[in-house]
């Protein structure tokens, strides 16, 4: 069973200046949001395996609309993160059917890379219900320029028989970051931590 | 000029008998933690903001005991956490990651040298603004049970020149889980993901 999207929204924020001091490149952060029906809506189901399959799809479908939205070559693209809200007909359960079986293969698959853990985020909510989706670096969790989270919202979703469904993709880590730790130039890229 | 300078600290903690499948017979608990601070950079672009991040040690330690004091006092009772930030306005986004370091080492230290990253989130925002606390298992992150999130605000801050710093505590897995994928009981690698 493919995913039943009723709606595509794609937002790119650009970072050009912070406090007065010029950011040059100008940060970039897309998020692409899926709105889908809820085949479990208003029902407990025990096998929630059909949500596993939407979230190969949608992995996949939105990883490259950020990457599109950006302009961007897969190689080009420095961290991601993921998220879901679940209208009242659902719990929070879909969520996790979604977002962690199997989304995180065709994601990194679309990016080329991407030993790190993807960031997650979940919660119930009404429309326009706005979900925070954590930013982490994609080949090394620990990189701390990139530890970020990107706000985004569907104004009429999640209705109570639907799902929004988000992956969030950058070229960059935060606007000026200056509180040390780890580096993207000293990544290793092994073992997705360091 | 001091550093630190506590406004208010909000405890929120939630207990979660059900969704809508059936009771599972154990409760989960979940705490969160909410300083608000006058941020000392408001306002001027400072180059050198690292001496805020030491000074936030003790009070990363001192939330830390309060949110495991609002689960009962016991750490072993600790499952999953996570870590946010919220910027007022007069703020940028680079005075919130001053607290990955605080927080999340505090966190890892109290509850018996936990060796999974913590998740987090941060933004800029107005009074009363909410952040999605992204929340995984303590010791490896990829124990899919754990994935979750909790969504916290303070009402009324962060006003402009403030900083609302949270810590969140879990005391186990979602209540219906059932999306597979590690367990607790599997963790063997022990570094931190699986």
């Amino acid at each position: 069973m493919s995913a039943d999207i009723r709606k595509i929204v794609v937002q790119v924020d650009e970072t050009h200046a912070e406090m007065g001091e010029a950011v040059s490149p100008p940060t970039r952060r897309a998020v692409a949001l899926a709105v889908i029906a809820n085949p479990f809506a208003g029902r407990f189901a025990r096998d929630l395996s059909v949500l596993a399959e939407i979230g190969v799809e949608l992995g996949d479908l939105l990883t490259k609309r950020c990457l599109a939205a950006l302009g961007i070559r897969p190689d080009q693209a420095e961290s991601f993160g993921k998220a879901a809200i679940v209208g009242e007909g659902g719990e929070l359960e879909h969520a996790a059917a979604i977002l962690h079986p199997k989304m995180g293969t065709p994601v990194r698959a679309a990016l080329g890379k991407g030993p790190a853990l993807i960031p997650s985020a979940k919660k119930m909510g009404g429309l326009g219900t706005a979900i925070d989706v954590p930013l982490g670096h994609k080949d090394a969790a620990y990189v701390r320029s990139h530890f970020d989270a990107v706000e985004a919202r569907v104004s009429d979703a999640p209705r109570r028989g639907e799902i929004v469904v988000a992956i969030a993709v950058t070229d960059s880590g935060r606007p000026h970051p200056r509180i040390g730790g780890l580096t993207k130039h000293e990544i290793k890229g092994e073992d997705g931590l360091r | 000029m001091t550093l630190i300078d506590i406004r208010r600290i909000a405890t929120i903690t939630e207990e979660i008998y059900r969704e809508t499948g059936p009771a599972p017979g154990h409760v989960l608990r979940r705490a969160a933690v909410l300083a608000v601070l006058t941020n000392p950079y408001a306002g001027r672009y400072e180059p050198d903001i690292l001496p805020m991040m030491e000074a936030l040690k003790a009070p990363g330690l001192e939330m830390t005991q309060r949110c495991i004091d609002a689960l009962g006092g016991d750490p072993s009772v600790i499952a999953g956490y996570g870590k946010g930030a919220i910027v007022g306005e007069a703020g940028e986004l680079e005075h919130g990651a001053l607290w990955h370091v605080p927080g999340g080492y505090a966190m890892r230290e109290l509850l018996g040298n936990a060796k999974a990253i913590v998740p987090s989130s941060k933004k800029v925002g107005g009074p009363g603004a909410r952040l999605d606390v992204p929340i995984t298992h303590i010791n490896a992150s990829y124990v899919r049970s754990h994935f979750d999130a909790m969504e916290v605000g303070v009402p009324g801050h962060p006003r402009s020149d403030e900083l609302v710093l949270i810590l969140v505590m879990q005391t186990g897995a979602r209540i219906h889980e059932r999306v597979g994928g590690l367990k607790p009981s599997e963790i063997s690698v022990g570094d931190g993901q699986r």
